[in-house]
């Protein structure tokens, strides 16, 4: 365990570098140890919150998708495949149009309190239902971020916004700048909490009577399960935009590797989280330099493939 | 009601949304201006609305089922796949994509090696759970205008300028030339459609019955995703896709309509997908005035009854 440990970090540091080196202005590691004000400056400014943007939204989205996943009880659910995702862009938009210029927080909480009462919709009508079979959760999933998302380009068209919007919904780190994207800071805490509470997460996992049996209260887990996803996705969808597939795909290719204990997942899907952000950040910036590729495009052409994979792997469907 | 009074007053209708398009506001002085912008546009509505709703309509004969359609299973999203793929391989400047035939002709006829290529992973092999598929379907199409996404970001800028009209159909920016290209091709594969009508209705007995009755159903099934291949490329080439569409208009067929014979239900679903296009956009222009596009509504309304639709497939 130690020697995977000790890769692991190794991947890490050489990404994390790679990341910090890659750019139009160019600096070397001897500048910043000579102390030239100009390396320093782009260290700060972008190079360094742009790392760090991309590994808190990367855990973050990730973290919130193998929450999702317990909740919900179904390996395909994820921020992105039960509206949440969707649900916090149109709070964005409304947050955007009636409070523009109140603060940021106002805003981060108006786009939190949609993407609560938007997957709260969804789960208590999921829990009515029942579902056997597990692309069902999915596909109404999708189809109601769908319904949900043609309403915010409703209101885009009206208040001729959808140009502001398409730039909102792509998720780009080129944009991050110290200053601009500490609210992501947000992941740390609530992955935390979301670690702290995991044994009760697994629990609810196995289904309601099981949780009752044990003593927990179900509803408020599942409730509280919620509010995590909720802090997580609408972060990221304020300061980054959407990612998608994100948190699907990290929380099942963790669970191929090592089971399905989410105590011992969740620093793993962090971490997996961190690394295929990272990377796939690093190659949109590569394939057309100086120019860059958005984020989305690239995780979606992955996750995508990676999703449909995961379908046909799934024998239970065939 | 009959059928065919309901068919007669819905033709009237479409008949009437058509020339309503066509001649408001006319006078001596602005006609040959306005004509020559609006019947191009009617034209494509109602070629395209005929290609969505016979091409979604056999799709369900040939798959057994009642919600998959062509656009929901990413046949749309396939096409301007390769459309812009063309244009990456090819360049901006190739005859390939400036003439509107060739254009016309060779992403067709691409599309048609992957739609079979699309269709053999869905149907062939294992049987798939239905639910299985619309998600595959669904993410496929996803990925689809991912990788369009895509290329049209390494495209050059240059490049992408001059082709982006040719390649991004929707409702206001109609290829003029390619309608009246399209026409003759439509018109064969639905007169093809029609011959093929009794071994439709056939077929919509099951595989197994359509077999025993007779019918070479591999043989009926490759001609019809053939026919069905050539009208999502006319569909799509004309005004973009239209993921819900299909299904509106196939499901409503199907409710208004007592009859399950594949001549009538083409010819109503036909007039029927014509009033909805038309008559949709007419609202979009005249009542909500340009404030939003026809796909908004399209996606909204379909959305909600595709969700509707399967809860109801899940419990009979």
């Amino acid at each position: 365990m130690k020697l995977v440990h000790l890769i692991a970090f190794a991947i890490l540091v050489l990404l994390a570098s790679s990341s910090l080196m890659l750019g139009v202005a160019h600096f070397s590691l001897a500048d910043i140890l000579a102390g030239d004000p100009h390396a320093i400056n782009i260290l700060t400014t972008s190079r360094l919150p742009r790392l760090l943007a991309i590994m808190l939204a990367g855990a973050g989205l990730s973290v919130a998708g193998l929450v999702m996943q317990q909740i919900v009880q179904n390996r395909f659910a994820a921020p992105s495949t039960t509206g949440t995702i969707d649900w916090a862009m149109f709070g964005y938009m409304i947050a955007l149009l009636l409070f523009a210029d109140m603060s940021s927080w106002v805003h981060l909480l108006i786009i939190f309190g949609f993407s609560v009462i938007g997957t709260l919709l969804f789960i208590r009508f999921l829990q009515r239902l029942k579902f056997k079979n597990t692309v069902m959760v999915p596909l109404i999933g999708i189809m109601y971020g769908n319904v949900v998302s043609s309403m915010t380009t409703f209101i885009a068209y009206k208040y001729n916004l959808v140009q502001s919007l398409s730039s909102w919904t792509v998720a780009n780190f080129a944009s991050v700048l110290s200053g601009n994207y500490e609210f992501l800071y947000i992941a740390l805490p609530t992955s935390l909490l979301a670690y702290y509470y995991a044994n009760r997460f697994s629990a609810a996992s196995i289904g309601e009577s099981f949780a009752k049996n044990i003593g927990l209260n179900y509803q408020r887990i599942v409730m509280i399960g919620i509010i995590l996803v909720a802090v997580l996705s609408s972060s990221v969808v304020m300061i980054v935009g959407m990612i998608p597939f994100l948190g699907l795909i990290v929380p099942n290719i963790v669970s191929l590797f090592i089971g399905d204990n989410m105590r011992r997942n969740l620093p793993w899907t962090a971490y997996t989280g961190v690394i295929l952000v990272l990377a796939c950040d690093i190659l949109g910036r590569l394939i057309i330099f100086p120019y860059e590729i958005p984020i989305s495009i690239i995780i979606s052409i992955l996750g995508g493939t990676i999703f449909i994979y995961l379908i046909l792997r799934d024998k239970s469907n065939a | 009601m009959r059928d065919s009074l309901k068919l007669i007053l819905l033709s009237m209708l479409a008949f009437a949304i058509c020339a309503l398009f066509v001649v408001k506001g006319l006078t001596l002085d602005n006609y040959q201006f306005f004509l020559s912008r609006r019947i191009p546009k009617i034209l494509a509505i109602v070629l395209a609305a005929i290609a969505i709703a016979s091409s979604s309509l056999i799709f369900q004969t040939i798959t057994a089922n009642r919600i998959l359609t062509p656009s929901i299973l990413g046949f749309d999203s396939l096409y301007v796949m390769i459309q812009v793929l063309l244009v990456a391989i090819f360049g901006g400047f190739s005859s390939i994509i400036i003439d509107t035939k060739i254009n016309f002709l060779f992403s067709t006829a691409t599309m048609t090696l992957c739609a079979m290529t699309l269709f053999h992973f869905y149907f062939k092999g294992r049987q798939r759970n239905i639910f299985t598929l619309l998600l595959i379907g669904i993410v496929l199409s996803s990925l689809f205008s991912s990788v369009t996404g895509f290329f049209t970001m390494v495209i050059d800028p240059d490049e992408f300028t001059f082709i982006e009209n040719a390649m991004f159909a929707s409702f206001n920016n109609i290829n003029a030339e390619l309608v009246y290209w399209c026409i003759i091709p439509l018109l064969l594969c639905a007169t093809y459609l029609f011959r093929l009508a009794n071994k439709l209705d056939v077929m919509w007995l099951g595989n197994e019955n359509a077999k025993s009755l007779g019918v070479d159903t591999h043989k009926l099934t490759m001609k019809i995703m053939f026919i069905i291949t050539l009208m999502v490329s006319i569909s799509t080439a004309l005004i973009g896709p239209v993921l819900f569409f299909g299904l509106i208009v196939v499901a409503l067929t199907r409710q208004l309509f007592s009859h399950y014979q594949h001549r009538f239900l083409l010819l109503a679903s036909a007039i029927l997908s014509i009033v909805l296009l038309a008559g949709g956009q007419w609202i979009v222009e005249n009542v909500f005035g340009f404030d939003t596009t026809i796909s908004v509504i399209i996606n909204f309304l379909g959305g909600g009854y595709f969700l509707f639709l399967l809860m109801k497939y899940k419990f009979d």
